[in-house]
């Protein structure tokens, strides 16, 4: 099992989270996240004081997939997340060494 | 006969008799008058919460809470104030440069006293509350490093001493008023007398960390205040008048299109300036607009009022983009570069703009109406009441500075400006906007 963890634009939560489902996977958990890789930030003025903002307001989103299914889930992903400019994110992928369903006590495969 | 006519004599004795006594409360009260000047007294009360809003919105989030307190704290402290001497030292008898203590707690003053048209106790609490709004606006331009023991002093030390003074010189039966000084509603008692204090504070506090300059908390309440701000202003220049008259009306004219004006001008200048258009842009520009037509705001024309308020609009704008870094102070909400400034292009404006279709046959006029002598000795003295309050207020605050640094201390720790002064000095957090359980905050009791 492997979880997916995809940091990508605020504007494109609604497509991922469409395709997604449409690729059967069932549960996720969302945050909103700050940072940046290579884009710049934004700059904010009040009354001639310019703020630099350079931490950059993003969505993450967390899945787990069987192993089978991660490339289809990432793709997935990219698909719905790229715009082509810098700034569109990354997708990291990690190993998860047990997962358990909290209301039944169900543990592994069972449990995604 | 003789039944009619003495019936007849009666009838003009008691016609003579009557016609003679003075009905001195009803005859010189006119009760529209008073309506009207009760009315504006709330008006302006109301415009400090809104201080209240437009200074908190541009505050820190950790320090709003602060900047709030110490705002409305001065209703408090003002109000009584007034009541105990301030009144007294500014509006009763005394000498060119203050009153006397002949109505300390409006000793002698009753409900049937009078002034002019209204009752003295409509004149008193209308004028108590332009000398509650003068501190707290003082008090902008120390976000985030005053300690609130200091605030508390400071204030009642400067209305005493500050603004007591250079009311009476102006409307008090002081110099500046008997000399021909045009003030209507407080270009120089009000606007350059805060604004001249708020820079000998803020350059005696000393700036804050730069990592401690943050963004405006909350525009929308920024608007809010601005809105409130506005509609008070109407009783504050419209009720300067003292009557219910077409002047009154000329006057609550006035304000609303050299704000109008000043708030599309600075928009323009930001726009042309910066490459934006910006809210905070347009509402600073309302204010400097409604401060800059104060003082003029009883003797111009609207077309005069027009002209101010681009005065104001340019005036202002570039008075806070180019003044503040020109000279390092830390004005945080910009108290200088409205007030101090606005006001002082208004009170200058008032000596070429004032028109005898205003003030009257024989009035004051300024310089830019008739051009000739007359005018440009208006406009002269209109310098020298700039120049008098500005130096007094400046030289008076840095003794009231130097008291409080010496007794509780002027300036937070680096720790409480770092935390912010909210929940370092009240205990008290803004915005509470997070889920509960996430905060994990228990009451204890």
């Amino acid at each position: 099992m492997k979880k997916i963890e995809a940091i990508f634009r605020n504007e494109k939560l609604g497509a991922v989270k469409e395709t997604l489902k449409s690729v059967g996977v069932a549960g996720m958990t969302v945050t909103e996240v700050r940072g940046h890789g290579t884009q710049k930030g934004i700059t904010e003025v009040y009354r001639g004081k310019a703020f630099s903002v350079d931490l950059i307001s993003k969505i993450k989103v967390e899945v787990v997939a069987e192993d089978k299914d991660v490339k289809k889930v990432t793709d997935t992903i990219v698909d719905a997340a790229r715009t082509g400019s810098i700034g569109d994110g990354k997708i990291f992928v990690t190993g998860v060494e047990d997962i358990i369903r909290i209301r039944t006590g169900e543990k592994g495969e069972k449990a995604v | 006969m003789k039944k009619f006519s003495y019936l007849s004599v009666l009838v003009l004795f008691l016609i003579a008799v009557t016609s003679s006594i003075a009905w001195a409360d009803e005859g010189a009260i006119d009760t529209g008058d008073n309506a009207w000047i009760l009315a504006s007294a709330a008006l302006v009360l109301l415009m400090t919460p809104g201080l209240c809003l437009f200074y908190g919105g541009i505050c820190s989030v950790k320090n709003v809470v602060n900047m709030l307190m110490m705002v409305f704290i001065c209703i408090a402290i003002i109000s009584v104030q007034w009541i105990l001497w301030g009144y007294s030292l500014s509006f009763s008898g005394g000498n060119w440069f203050i009153g006397d203590l002949s109505k300390v707690g409006l000793m002698g003053v009753t409900p049937a006293s009078v002034s002019g048209t209204i009752p003295e106790y409509t004149f008193m609490i209308f004028q108590c509350m332009f000398a509650v709004i003068t501190p707290a606006l003082v008090l902008g331009a120390v976000e985030g490093r005053m300690k609130f023991g200091a605030a508390l002093l400071f204030v009642p030390l400067f209305a005493t001493f500050v603004y007591n003074p250079i009311c009476h010189w102006q409307w008090g039966g002081g110099w500046m008023g008997n000399w021909g000084v045009l003030d209507f509603a407080g270009g120089l008692v009000v606007h350059v007398c805060c604004g001249a204090g708020a820079l000998t504070l803020a350059v005696m506090l000393g700036p804050r960390k730069r990592e401690n300059v943050r963004p405006p908390c909350n525009l929308p309440m920024v608007l809010c205040g601005t809105g409130l701000l506005w509609f008070g202003w109407f009783g504050f220049n419209g009720g300067s008048q003292l009557a219910a008259d077409g002047n009154a009306a000329l006057a609550f004219t006035v304000t609303n299109e050299a704000a109008a004006t000043a708030t599309f001008v600075w928009m323009v200048c930001e726009y042309f300036h910066k490459g934006k258009a910006t809210l905070l842009g347009a509402l600073t520009g309302a204010i400097a607009g409604l401060a800059t037509i104060t003082p003029a705001s009883g003797y111009v024309g609207p077309l005069g009022a027009i002209q101010i308020g681009i005065m104001a609009g340019v005036g202002c704008y570039f008075a806070v983009e180019k003044l503040k870094p020109a000279f390092g102070f830390d004005d945080a909400l910009d108290v200088v570069g409205v007030h101090a400034i606005g006001g002082t292009i208004g009170t200058f404006a008032a000596g070429l703009y004032a028109t005898e279709l205003v003030t009257g046959a024989g009035g004051a006029h300024g310089f830019f109406i008739g051009w000739d002598m007359a005018g440009l000795a208006q406009l002269g003295k209109q310098c020298v009441g700039i120049v008098a309050t500005w130096g007094y207020t400046v030289a008076v605050c840095i003794i009231i500075g130097y008291i409080v640094k010496a007794t509780v201390g002027l300036r937070t720790t680096d720790e409480q400006e770092d935390k912010g002064l909210d929940i370092m000095l009240h205990g008290e957090v803004g915005y509470h906007l997070e889920l509960e359980p996430v905060s994990n905050i228990k009451a204890s009791y």
